[in-house]
């Protein structure tokens, strides 16, 4: 079960919430301090990407992050309900207003994502797509002497 | 924090001051911004980040619009910044071959290449 689960709808001004969040449990959760500029922009790249799918697809569904406290990891998912066309096939799914420009923003916010982050997993389906990404974490009272 | 955009003349360059958060909610605004620029006639922009918090992909995609449009003038668009969390976004994408990137406005005002 996630830590904390967030759902928001696919606003832009509604991300920033989202960072402000995923920052916040990743301190307690013991991740780096070093490293929650990562976290902040990865899920804010994830969520901007969501919110971008859902608008293009007139979905109203709300977005989905979960933010889960595991044992020396710390993880985030973000979730999106938009129809995805299937890796290498034709781009744009029904609704897709401009092909070319969504598909393009939504690669350039993948490419931050897997420049920034070492695990992370992204998978689509009929039903949506899911990014799932995971940094190491130590928890407090396991702090290393 | 929203966005906040200040812009002043020196010389033949327009420096557009940015402070606060570019992402997928305020990037529109900077958007505008850089468009009416150009649209006025200022082809030779000089982007001060100093004061940027934060920079996503959003707002990487507005930077690059603004410098397609100033070149479609033979104009330029230079940046300032010297924070490592927002040169290192800059990095990752390997735009920091596409814009030149100066430490000091004054430096970016006086570049000329």
């Amino acid at each position: 079960m996630a830590t904390v689960e967030l759902r928001f709808s696919a606003l832009p001004e509604h991300v920033r919430t989202a960072r402000l969040v995923a920052a916040a449990v990743a301190r307690r959760a013991g991740v780096d301090e070093a490293v929650l500029d990562e976290v902040r922009l990865a899920v804010g790249e994830a969520c901007s990407r969501a919110v971008g799918l859902h608008q293009s697809s007139g979905i109203s569904a709300p977005v989905r992050v979960m933010l889960t406290e595991e044992e020396k990891q710390f993880s985030i998912e973000v979730g999106d309900e938009a129809p995805h066309a299937p890796i290498g096939g034709a781009p744009g799914g029904p609704g897709a207003a401009d092909p070319d420009a969504e598909t393009e923003e939504d690669e350039m916010g993948l490419a931050v994502i897997k420049g920034l982050v070492d695990d992370v997993e992204v998978s689509v389906g009929k039903d949506g797509g899911l990014i799932r990404m995971s940094w190491p974490a130590m928890p407090p009272g396991t702090l290393p002497a | 924090m929203d966005l906040s955009l200040s812009t002043r003349t020196v010389g033949d360059r327009t420096v557009v001051e940015v402070g606060g958060e570019i992402d997928v909610y305020t990037a529109p605004k900077l958007r505008e911004q850089l468009v009416e620029l150009v649209n006025d006639g200022n082809f030779h922009l000089v982007v001060d980040m100093e004061g940027v918090d934060f920079l996503d992909s959003t707002g990487l995609g507005v930077l690059v619009g603004g410098l397609k449009r100033v070149r479609a003038h033979e104009g330029s668009l230079r940046l300032v910044c010297n924070q490592e969390r927002i040169l290192k976004i800059f990095r990752i994408t390997g735009l920091t071959k596409v814009f030149p990137i100066h430490t000091s406005v004054e430096d970016a005002v006086a570049a000329t290449d």
